[in-house]
């Protein structure tokens, strides 16, 4: 805080963090969200087209690659797209530094969790359910 | 850095009205928490069932095609079209445009009303495919 009047233009800059790529992480927020709009859509417009959405259809529709593989990208998007979100809207109402990276951690290990699950799940409808 | 409780605070925070914009701002947290909580439950619980075998989908499909059920998976589709909707406008908003009175509240009201028409049309045609 006393570092202001006398401080050399280096000194006022020091300590404040590297200011090459501040807005990636900004970015790759806009990427994930765009990811999942259109993920999103192809799940809906597949659930759609489907002839019925009984067990033996959706089983043979995730045993194919064109279904398995954008699935498995719509759950990885799903989740970190909710991390990303979740932790904005935290960021408004913990005000405890401390509080805030514990509420951080707990949101992540949830999403990662859950994403964990569903991916083992569609691995095993995948590569043959019974 | 804390603030002289002796000044006087600004009245400007009692004095305000609702708008479209306030609307839209708030639901795309409600509807975006809810899909987080309510839609990746569902999601994980939905791959776990088809892939644990049939009884397990059964179960799955009672309580989803459960009156209780259809409400909650017709209210996550409007949430799905309004968080979208509204984060199309935010995709557009980022970009520095649309900021003028009018236009705002302009596609504020349209998200709200493609969310809705867009609802619709999802459960007329997974109605007509599963009936």
């Amino acid at each position: 805080m006393s570092a202001d009047k006398s401080a050399t233009p280096l000194g006022k800059v020091r300590g404040l963090g590297p200011a090459g790529n501040v807005g990636g992480h900004w970015i790759e927020e806009r990427f994930m969200s765009v990811a999942i709009f259109l993920l999103s859509l192809w799940l809906i417009f597949s659930l759609m087209m489907l002839p019925a959405l009984d067990r033996d259809t959706l089983v043979e529709w995730l045993r194919a690659p064109a279904a398995a593989v954008p699935m498995a990208l719509f759950v990885i998007a799903a989740f970190k797209h909710a991390l990303d979100g979740m932790k904005v809207v935290v960021d408004d109402y913990v005000h405890t530094e401390g509080n805030l990276v514990a509420t951080h951690f707990v949101l992540k290990m949830l999403a990662i969790a859950g994403a964990a699950l569903s991916l083992f799940a569609l691995a095993k409808i995948a590569f043959g359910a019974a | 850095m804390t603030a002289p409780t002796s000044r006087p605070l600004s009245p400007h925070l009692s004095i305000w009205k609702w708008g479209p914009h306030m609307l839209v701002s708030i639901l795309h947290r409600v509807t975006g928490s809810g899909l987080t909580v309510a839609g990746l439950a569902l999601l994980t619980w939905w791959l776990l069932s088809i892939a644990s075998g049939a009884p397990a989908f059964d179960q799955f499909v009672a309580v989803a095609t459960h009156p209780v059920g259809i409400a909650v998976l017709v209210g996550l589709t409007w949430a799905f079209w309004q968080h979208s909707f509204s984060g199309l406008r935010h995709l557009f908003l980022d970009t520095g445009a649309g900021y003028e009175l009018k236009t705002n509240r302009f596609f504020s009201v349209m998200t709200i009303v493609a969310a809705l028409f867009a609802t619709a049309a999802t459960w007329f045609v997974l109605m007509g495919v599963n009936r």
